[in-house]
C-alpha cells in the first residue's frame, strides 16, 4: 500500500542513503578532508547565507530595546560639550510605582464605594472564569474527560490574588500589604521573588490537581492574571480619586476599541446590504482613515470649541454654550475617544466588511430560504465566519490603540490635570524635558502593559473561542 | 565630506552653471557659507528671520536655513543635535532661560560683541545687557526680544465701570468681578479676566507673574523660586497660598473651557474684544493697533503686574504688611515685583560650528539686532519681537507707522519701562533642567489644581517634594550655586 507522497524507492536506495549519512560524522580514514568540508560547507550553506540578514535584523530590532531599557536605569545629565548617563537602578521605576510620581502613572487613591468592592469582586470572578474557560480543552473534554480543571483553577485565581494584594502599590490593600512588607524589610526585588515562587508552587499544585497545561503556561497565565489584578486593584483604589496615565491610556484602549469594534461591525453589516448608492457610502466611510492623526486632532479642537467653534452657534441654541467639556475628567476623555474613534471605526468597518462578503453564500442562502431570523443567520453563520478576522483586526487596533498620542496632545495637552494623558504623552513630556530615564521607565512599562494585553487577549478570548488545546 | 562643503559644492556648480550671478556672490562677504539656524514654529521669530535672513542673504551671499520644531520641541531638539556631536545646526534663536543647560555647547560671544559698534550694545536695557545675554560673566547670546508679563485692560471698559487700573490683584479681582457678564458696547458680553490655563503651556509662568509680589520685596537677589541661603522652595507658604487662590479665582470671571485655553488663545479673545483684563507678554500691544485683527484698537491700556501690601514673612511663612524695610521698593504700600517670564527670545551660535559659520552667525543676529532692524521689527505684533533696547522706548516714531496713537504707545511702552526699571524684578528660574521644574513639575501640579484634581494644600506639598527631590537628584549644591549666580546672590 502506498500513500500519496511517498518516493518509488527500492530497498537499496534507502541503504545507501543511510550509508552516506553513517560515513560524514565517524570520518571514515579514506574520505577526502577537502570533500568533507565541502560537504559541511554545503549543509550549512543555508544558515550561513542568512546568518548576515538575521543578524542584522536582530541588531536593529534588539539594539533599541536594549538601549532604552540601559536608559531607563539611568540618570542623563549634561556635561561641558557632551552627556554623560549614570546608573541609578531601579530608580525610575520605583518613582512611577511607589514614589513621587504615582499620582502620574498610577492615580491618587480616594474613598472606596461599595460598588466599587463589588466590582473588584467581579473583577477576581471573571479572571477565575477566564482561566477556567482558558484551561479546557474541548476535544480533550470530549475524548477522555479528565479531571474536571476547577480546583485547578481556584488555586490559580487564589494565588493570583495573593500576589496582587501582596505587590498592590495602590489601592485597598495598599497599606495592609505596605505594613506586612515594611514589618519583614526585605529588598523590593526580594518581594517579586516570593511573589514569583508563590505562582511557581500554585502551578505545580494546579497540575497534580489535573489542570491540563504545561507548568510553564501555568504560571504565564497566573503572570497576566495577577498583573490585571493589580490594574484591577488600582482601579479600584482610585475609582474615588484620580486616575493616571495607566488607566487612562486602558480607558483609550478598552473602552475605544470595543467602540469601535461594535460600530465598524454595525456599519460593515449595513454598507454589506444590497442599498442603493453603496459604494458612496463605502467610500466615505473609509476616508477618515486616510487623515493624518494630528490633523484629526486639529479639526475636534476646533470642532468641540463652544465659544468660537463651527458649530457653538448650534451648542448655543441647544443652550449648550456654556458646555465646559475641557474642565472635566471624563467627558474630556469622552471627546478624545470620539475623535479616535471617528478615525479607526473606518478601519474595522473596512476590514469586517470583506469578511462579510466573503462569508460562504450557499448557507447563508439555506438558511435564507429555510426562513431563519437575521439575528440567527448572524449568530451561526456570519460570526462564526468572521470571527478569525476580526479576532486579528481586535488584535492590531489593541496594539495600535496603546500608542495614542497626538490626540490628547493636541486637543487638551493632557489636561484637565492629566485626566487625558495617555502612557505615550506621558513619556514623551518627561523625553521633552530631557528627563530620558523616566521617559524610558514608562515607556518599558508601556510595552510591558501592551505585550500582556496581546497575549492575554489571545490566550484567553481568542484561542478558548476556538476551542484550541491550552499551552 | 559634510553637509555643508556639500551646500558649497552645489553653490559653486551653481554659481559655474549661472555664470554672472555667481561671479557676484564670490566678492561677498559669506558667499557659500550654509548657515542651519532652528528656532521654534512660527509665525513668530520664524518670520523675522526668514525675512531678515534674505535680506542678510543679498547683502553677504550666505545662506540662511532656517530650520523651525514645534516651540516645546525646541530645547530638546537643539540639546540633543549639540550632546551627541551631530552638530547639524550652526545657530539657534532660543530661550536664554536654558543657558545653564546649554552653556557648554555655545560659543563665548562676549569679544565679538565688545568689538562691534553697530550692535549698539550700549542701547540694549541694562536686565538684557548684563544678565539676560550673561552667564558666569560671559556674553553668549544676542537679545533679540524682550519679554514680560504685564497686564492689559480695556480703557472703555474700566472708564464705564468707574475704576481705575488695578494696583494690586485684590483689585484686578474686583475689576473682573464688576465687569464679567456685562456687555459695554461689544454686541455681546465680555468675560472679567483672561489668563492661560492650559496644561503644558504657559500656565506655570503665569502662577509666578501672580505669585511674585507676595514672595520677593527685597530685590531681584531675594529671589522667589529658592530661599537661595537653604534652597528651600518658595512655593508651601501663605504667601503661594494666596497666589493660588487669586489664580484659580481668575477662572471664574473667566471664559468658558479657560483650562484648556493657553496664551495663544487668550490673546485672541482679548483683542477681539472678549475680556476686560488680562496677562500677556508684550505681544499684545502691537497686535491691539494691527485694524486687520483687532477690535480694541485705542482701547487698550497696559501697566506693570499688580501688587500687593501684604508679603511673606521667610521665618514664618506667613503673610505680613509691607513697611519700610520688609518693601524697600513698594508705591504707596504697594510691592510689585514685574516677572520676565521667558527672558526673551535670543540668538546663540554652537560652539562646535566652522569658524566660517560661527562669523556669519554672528553677523546675522547683529545684523537683526541693530536698531536699523530691531527698532522696527518690534512694532510689527507679527515678529513675536518685544521692545528691549533704550531708543525703542524713546523713539515713538515706527509705533506712530505701525498705528499706535501717542496716548496708547506712552502707554504700553511706560509698563514695560516701568518693569524693565524695577529693581524688583523675577527672574526666571535659570538652573540646570529648569524645564523639569517648571515645564513638568509645576506646570502638572498647577493643572491638577485647576482642575480640581489638588487643593491649594496638596499643590504645595507636591511642588514642593517634587522640586525637593529633583534637587537631591540633580545635586543640591550644584543647582544653588546656580541659582545663586544667576539672581546674583550672595
Amino acid at each position: 500500500m502506498r500513500r500519496p507522497g511517498d518516493d518509488p524507492v527500492s530497498p537499496a536506495t534507502v541503504a545507501s542513503r543511510i550509508d552516506i549519512r553513517a560515513t560524514t560524522p565517524t570520518r571514515s580514514p579514506d574520505a577526502n578532508p577537502g570533500s568533507r568540508a565541502a560537504d559541511w560547507l554545503d549543509r550549512q550553506a543555508g544558515t550561513i547565507f542568512i546568518a548576515p540578514a538575521v543578524t542584522v535584523v536582530l541588531l536593529f530590532s534588539i539594539f533599541p530595546l536594549l538601549a532604552s531599557a540601559w536608559l531607563s536605569l539611568t540618570r542623563f545629565s549634561l556635561q561641558a560639550g557632551g552627556y554623560e548617563l549614570s546608573f541609578v537602578g531601579a530608580l525610575n521605576y520605583r518613582k512611577l510605582i511607589a514614589g513621587s510620581q504615582q499620582f502620574h502613572l498610577l492615580g491618587t487613591a480616594g474613598e472606596m464605594a461599595a460598588g466599587t468592592w463589588v466590582a473588584l469582586v467581579a473583577a477576581h470572578a471573571l479572571l477565575a472564569w477566564a482561566l477556567l474557560r482558558s484551561l479546557r480543552r474541548r476535544q480533550a473534554y470530549a475524548q477522555a474527560a479528565p479531571r474536571a480543571p476547577q480546583a485547578a483553577t481556584a488555586v490559580l485565581t487564589l494565588a493570583c490574588g495573593l500576589v496582587a494584594a501582596l505587590l498592590s502599590p495602590l489601592g485597598p490593600f495598599a497599606a495592609a500589604a505596605q505594613s506586612a512588607r515594611d514589618a519583614l524589610d526585605l529588598p523590593w526585588f526580594a518581594w517579586l521573588l516570593i511573589a514569583f515562587a508563590v505562582l511557581v508552587v500554585a502551578a505545580v499544585a494546579a497540575r497534580a490537581l489535573g489542570a491540563p497545561a504545561r507548568i510553564s503556561g501555568l504560571v504565564g497565565r497566573q503572570l497576566a492574571g495577577s498583573v490585571w489584578l493589580l490594574v484591577a486593584l488600582v482601579a479600584a483604589g482610585t475609582a474615588g480619586g484620580q486616575q493616571g496615565s495607566l488607566l487612562t491610556t486602558l480607558f483609550y484602549v478598552v473602552g475605544g476599541v470595543a467602540l469601535q469594534f461594535a460600530l465598524g461591525l454595525g456599519l460593515a453589516l449595513l454598507c454589506a446590504q444590497p442599498i442603493r448608492g453603496r459604494n458612496l457610502f463605502r467610500l466615505s466611510f473609509f476616508l477618515p482613515l486616510m487623515v493624518t492623526p494630528v490633523g484629526i486632532a486639529y479639526m475636534f479642537r476646533m470642532l468641540a470649541d463652544m465659544g468660537v467653534g463651527p458649530f457653538a452657534p448650534v451648542a448655543r441654541l441647544l443652550g449648550l454654550g456654556a458646555v465646559t467639556w475641557a474642565q472635566n475628567a471624563w467627558s474630556a476623555r469622552w471627546v478624545v475617544l470620539a475623535g479616535d474613534t471617528w478615525q479607526w471605526v473606518p478601519f474595522i468597518f473596512i476590514v469586517l466588511l470583506a469578511a462579510i462578503e466573503g462569508q460562504p453564500r450557499d448557507q447563508l442562502e439555506a438558511a435564507q430560504l429555510d426562513g431563519a431570523p437575521s439575528w440567527r443567520i448572524f449568530r451561526d453563520i456570519t460570526w462564526p465566519a468572521i470571527a478569525p478576522t476580526a479576532a486579528a483586526v481586535v488584535l492590531i487596533r489593541l496594539i495600535e490603540a496603546f500608542k495614542i498620542v497626538d490626540l490628547p496632545n493636541v486637543l487638551t495637552n493632557g489636561g484637565p490635570g492629566i485626566a487625558t494623558e495617555s502612557m505615550t504623552l506621558h513619556a514623551f513630556i518627561d523625553w521633552r524635558s530631557l528627563n530620558l530615564g523616566g521617559s524610558a521607565a514608562v515607556a518599558y512599562l508601556l510595552l510591558l502593559v501592551s505585550t500582556l494585553m496581546a497575549v492575554s487577549f489571545f490566550h484567553f478570548v481568542v484561542r478558548p473561542a476556538r476551542g484550541e488545546p491550552a499551552a | 565630506m559634510n553637509r555643508r562643503s556639500i551646500s558649497l559644492w552645489a553653490t559653486v556648480a551653481c554659481a559655474a552653471a549661472i555664470g554672472m550671478p555667481g561671479a557676484q556672490a564670490q566678492t561677498k562677504a559669506y558667499a557659500g557659507v550654509t548657515l542651519n539656524v532652528m528656532t521654534f514654529t512660527g509665525p513668530q521669530i520664524a518670520e523675522p528671520l526668514q525675512r531678515r535672513g534674505k535680506e542678510f542673504e543679498a547683502a553677504t551671499g550666505a545662506k540662511v536655513n532656517v530650520i523651525t520644531v514645534p516651540y516645546s520641541d525646541l530645547y530638546q531638539k537643539l540639546l540633543t543635535d549639540w550632546s551627541t556631536g551631530t552638530n547639524s545646526i550652526d545657530a539657534a534663536i532660543l530661550a536664554p532661560q536654558w543657558m545653564p543647560d546649554y552653556v557648554g555647547f555655545l560659543e563665548d560671544l562676549s569679544p565679538r560683541v565688545k568689538a562691534d559698534t553697530k550692535l549698539r550694545e550700549d542701547d540694549v536695557a541694562p536686565f538684557f545687557r548684563e544678565f539676560s545675554q550673561k552667564y558666569g560673566g560671559k556674553t553668549y547670546t544676542v537679545t533679540l526680544d524682550g519679554d514680560f508679563h504685564i497686564a492689559y485692560y480695556r480703557t472703555d471698559v474700566l472708564a464705564k465701570l468707574g475704576r481705575k487700573p488695578p494696583q494690586t490683584w485684590d483689585e484686578y479681582l474686583d475689576i473682573a468681578k464688576a465687569a464679567h457678564g456685562k456687555d459695554f458696547g461689544d454686541g455681546k458680553p465680555i468675560v472679567g479676566s483672561c489668563i492661560a490655563k492650559k496644561r503644558n503651556a504657559q500656565s506655570f509662568w503665569m502662577i509666578t507673574s501672580v505669585a511674585g509680589a507676595f514672595l520677593q520685596a527685597k530685590g531681584t537677589s531675594e529671589g522667589a523660586f529658592f530661599d537661595p541661603a537653604t534652597m528651600k522652595p518658595l512655593v508651601n507658604n501663605d504667601a503661594f497660598a494666596r497666589a493660588l487662590e487669586i489664580y484659580k479665582e481668575t477662572g471664574k470671571y473667566g471664559p468658558p473651557n479657560e483650562i484648556n485655553m493657553d496664551v495663544g488663545d487668550t490673546r485672541t479673545l482679548f483683542v477681539s474684544g472678549g475680556c476686560a483684563l488680562t496677562v500677556d507678554w508684550g505681544d499684545i500691544g502691537p497686535l491691539a493697533v494691527d485694524p486687520k485683527a483687532s477690535k480694541v484698537v485705542d482701547k487698550v491700556g497696559a501697566l506693570m503686574l499688580p501688587g500687593t501690601t501684604r508679603v511673606l514673612d521667610r521665618a514664618s511663612g506667613k503673610l505680613v504688611a509691607c513697611d519700610a524695610t520688609r518693601c524697600p521698593h513698594a508705591v504707596n504700600g504697594v510691592n510689585r515685583a514685574p516677572f520676565a517670564a521667558f527672558g526673551g527670545w535670543s540668538g546663540a551660535i554652537n560652539a562646535k560650528a566652522k569658524p566660517q559659520a560661527k562669523d556669519a552667525a554672528y553677523a546675522l543676529f547683529s545684523y537683526m539686532s541693530q536698531p536699523e532692524q530691531s527698532n522696527a521689527d518690534v512694532t510689527v505684533g507679527a515678529t513675536g519681537f518685544n521692545p528691549y533696547r533704550q531708543s525703542q522706548f524713546k523713539d515713538m516714531g515706527p509705533w506712530k507707522k505701525a498705528g499706535m496713537s501717542d496716548k496708547a504707545a506712552k502707554d504700553y511702552l511706560g509698563a514695560i519701562q516701568d518693569s524693565l526699571n524695577s529693581p524688583n524684578m523675577v527672574l526666571d528660574l535659570r538652573i540646570p533642567f529648569n524645564q523639569r521644574y517648571q515645564q513638568v513639575a509645576l506646570d502638572t501640579a498647577m493643572a491638577r489644581f485647576l482642575a480640581g484634581e489638588l487643593d491649594v494644600k496638596g499643590t504645595m506639598k507636591n511642588i514642593e517634594d517634587t522640586w525637593n527631590e529633583l534637587n537631591d537628584e540633580l545635586g543640591k549644591a550644584k543647582q544653588q550655586a546656580a541659582y545663586k549666580a544667576s539672581i546674583g546672590a550672595k
